[in-house]
């Protein structure tokens, strides 16, 4: 029973007091800006990132995927009690959660989110623990030339999801891998767009970026409409759902986790994918589908749990193959990086606590969270109550002392504020930040992988499509760029993406 | 006539970027496909973040898009112009002058600016970071700047 086995690893590393208590903390500061309307997990991660520098790698990456989660679900909490969706992958939560809310059902609405997510969070572990080591062996055969075409279907899928414009999309794509590749080229030396700035000799943090773009820019944008923000939501009477809930909800959880799980470990989607497709087979599927769309506990317990369950899924690519499939995992690979730790196939046989350790942490964690949101659920209510004029600039403290602390030099705080400005900018302009930040980190590593690939076929770009596995995952690509050109569907992502 | 402003500005965005770095990547070796140089990749990107820019632009007088909306322009400049001031002062003034700073003239770009409460926000959030970040976490950040006599 090696599955057994490992698990045995994960909980003797995870079950340390000192791993279960940056777990907490992980989860707690998670939910705690989480639940911070218009900060979603990617801010939150970049903010808390530098203060996990400090402590043991295992202990550093079990409290980052603790304030992951933590983030998300807080993040359902908003959405469900103020309309106010913290990321895209809550977005369709807030449809039938807010209206729910609006009718005094609040708790059971927070209740089926919290249930959803925790029953989605214990089978996607498990799932975890059963493919990720066949993946990992699997990732063992792949050649430059595969990962480059897996880092394509990658930003195809991030271009396929984003919101606008599929041009657009496109176009950020490619702009995130242009400025990916400032600084030190590790083939020749050569240095590139640095205008003989010192600091850029490293190339531009991702975190800087991150916190730049989805921080700053956010708060801007955020402070746009800052008279129409409602802080007006109903009181939560009774957590516990009824019998009628239970009924109508558990085959929707079912269902969720089921597509969260698949379509999380695609990569370049995470959890917005699960959370959309969720919803929309919830719509065609359930036996109360009309009432979807106008508060239906199935239309909160099916995309949060598919949310929930594709947030696991998705450190399957990072893990096993050191690939980032949204800008949140792109986080952690850098926090791997900067504890020494190479993210790819041989971390699950060479560092078996570390791999088998996080994932346990994932289900402990969520555990924690179920404990921790739903008799708390009134502290969290007061924390979304903090009026914005007090909350972004406490923001912008945390994001400048953290920029500063990741290399100790203010041109990291000066590169925050010029991504703000670009951040604003594109949003303004209908381009959505989060495929580029994802096209960021992979800038480097796609070159590298393309050298090498052309290296080995001598020049021949037709390397891509005669090795079975790079062929197949183009081939993905392809069908996505397509899917998305077929007018039924791209209808359909219209639609899912105005709701 | 332009009709869809949107992506007439980002086209131009992405031409800007596109043909910089392909400018900029003139001075670094191209290599070939086998053996590429470091602007062999960076020149490829350029190209097609350029055609992608050509296209948004011709699209912006065929397609009329929605429109971009006023431009925020004092709340952005406060809040990015908070951020560099605190970048420039911070090692000088030190973090008790500096983050107060950031604070009040970030707060002031919001419609709700009262004195009061900002003040308080500010003292707090310092005392905070002082406890949690230079004395917690070590970050080598100075309380009071060179500036000051330190």
């Amino acid at each position: 029973m090696e599955f057994l086995s490992h698990l045995a690893i994960g909980f003797h590393t995870a079950g340390t007091l000192t791993n279960l208590l940056y777990c907490f903390i992980g989860v707690f500061l998670g939910t705690a800006i989480g639940v911070l309307p218009g900060l979603g997990p990617t801010a939150t991660i970049a903010m808390l990132l530098p203060a996990t520098f400090t402590l043991p790698p295992v202990s550093a990456l079990i409290m980052l995927a603790g304030i992951y989660y933590g983030s998300q679900y807080g993040g359902s909490t908003t959405s469900i009690l103020v309309n106010l969706p913290g990321e895209a992958a809550s977005v369709v939560t807030t449809i039938d959660g807010y209206q729910m809310a609006k009718q005094g059902r609040a708790g059971a609405a927070l209740a089926a989110a919290g249930i959803g997510s925790f029953f989605a969070g214990t089978v996607s572990t498990a799932l975890i623990a059963a493919f990720a080591p066949i993946l990992a062996e699997m990732a063992l055969k792949f050649g430059p030339a595969d990962f480059f075409s897996l880092m394509v279907l990658g930003l195809v899928a991030s271009i396929v999801l984003a919101q606008g414009s599929l041009l657009h999309a496109l176009g950020m794509v490619v702009l995130g891998l242009l400025l990916g590749l400032v600084g030190t080229d590790v083939t020749s030396g050569t240095q590139r767009f640095t205008f003989d700035i010192l600091e850029l000799a490293d190339g531009i943090g991702f975190v800087t970026v991150a916190m730049g773009m989805f921080g700053i820019g956010e708060i801007v944008r955020n402070l746009e409409n800052e008279e129409q923000r409602s802080v007006v939501f109903a009181k939560i009477t009774s957590l516990w759902p009824t019998r009628e809930d239970w009924r109508r909800m558990t085959p929707s959880i079912l269902r969720g986790t089921v597509i969260g799980s698949a379509l999380g470990v695609l990569p370049g989607s995470g959890s917005i994918l699960g959370s959309f497709a969720a919803y929309s087979i919830e719509k065609k599927v359930s036996k109360n589908r009309a009432l979807i769309g106008k508060g239906a506990i199935e239309g909160v317990a099916a995309p949060e749990s598919a949310n929930n369950a594709g947030a696991q899924t998705s450190f399957v690519p990072m893990l096993t193959l050191g690939l980032p499939s949204n800008p949140v995992s792109a986080l952690m690979i850098g926090a791997m990086i900067i504890h020494g730790i190479q993210p790819g196939p041989p971390v699950v046989n060479a560092q078996p606590e570390l791999f088998w350790g996080m994932i346990v942490s994932m289900w402990i964690g969520n555990l924690m969270l179920i404990i921790l949101n739903l008799p708390l659920i009134g502290m969290w209510v007061r924390l979304i109550m903090v009026p914005y004029q007090f909350l972004y600039p406490a923001i912008l403290v945390f994001c400048a002392i953290g920029v500063f602390s990741l290399k100790n030099s203010q041109v990291d705080i000066y590169f925050m504020g010029l991504f703000g400005v670009l951040g604003y900018v594109f949003s303004k302009l209908g381009c959505e930040p989060a495929p580029m930040l994802l096209a960021y980190i992979l800038g480097p590593l796609m070159e590298e992988y393309l050298r090498r690939a052309m290296l080995l076929s001598r020049g021949n770009p037709m390397v891509f499509i005669q090795r079975p596995i790079s062929a197949a995952l183009l081939a993905l690509a392809v069908l996505a760029m397509c899917s998305v050109l077929i007018p039924a569907f791209s209808k359909t992502r219209e639609e899912a993406f105005k709701e | 006539m332009i009709r869809g402003t949107k992506d007439f500005w980002a086209g131009l965005i992405y031409i800007f970027f596109g043909a910089s770095a392909i400018i900029i990547a003139q001075d670094y070796a191209m290599g070939t496909a086998v053996k590429m140089g470091p602007a062999y990749f960076p020149s490829l990107l350029g190209g097609i973040l350029v055609a992608i820019g050509v296209v948004s632009v011709v699209r912006s007088f065929i397609v009329s898009g929605s429109p971009t909306g006023a431009f925020a322009v004092k709340s952005l400049s406060l809040i990015v112009a908070s951020v560099l001031i605190f970048g420039v002062v911070v090692k000088a003034l030190g973090v008790a002058i500096s983050l107060p700073l950031l604070v009040l003239v970030s707060a002031y770009g919001s419609v709700h600016f009262r004195w009061g409460p900002t003040l308080a926000l500010a003292l707090g959030l310092t005392t905070l970071c002082i406890f949690v970040f230079l004395k917690g976490l070590g970050i080598p950040l100075p309380i009071w700047g060179t500036w000051l006599g330190n």
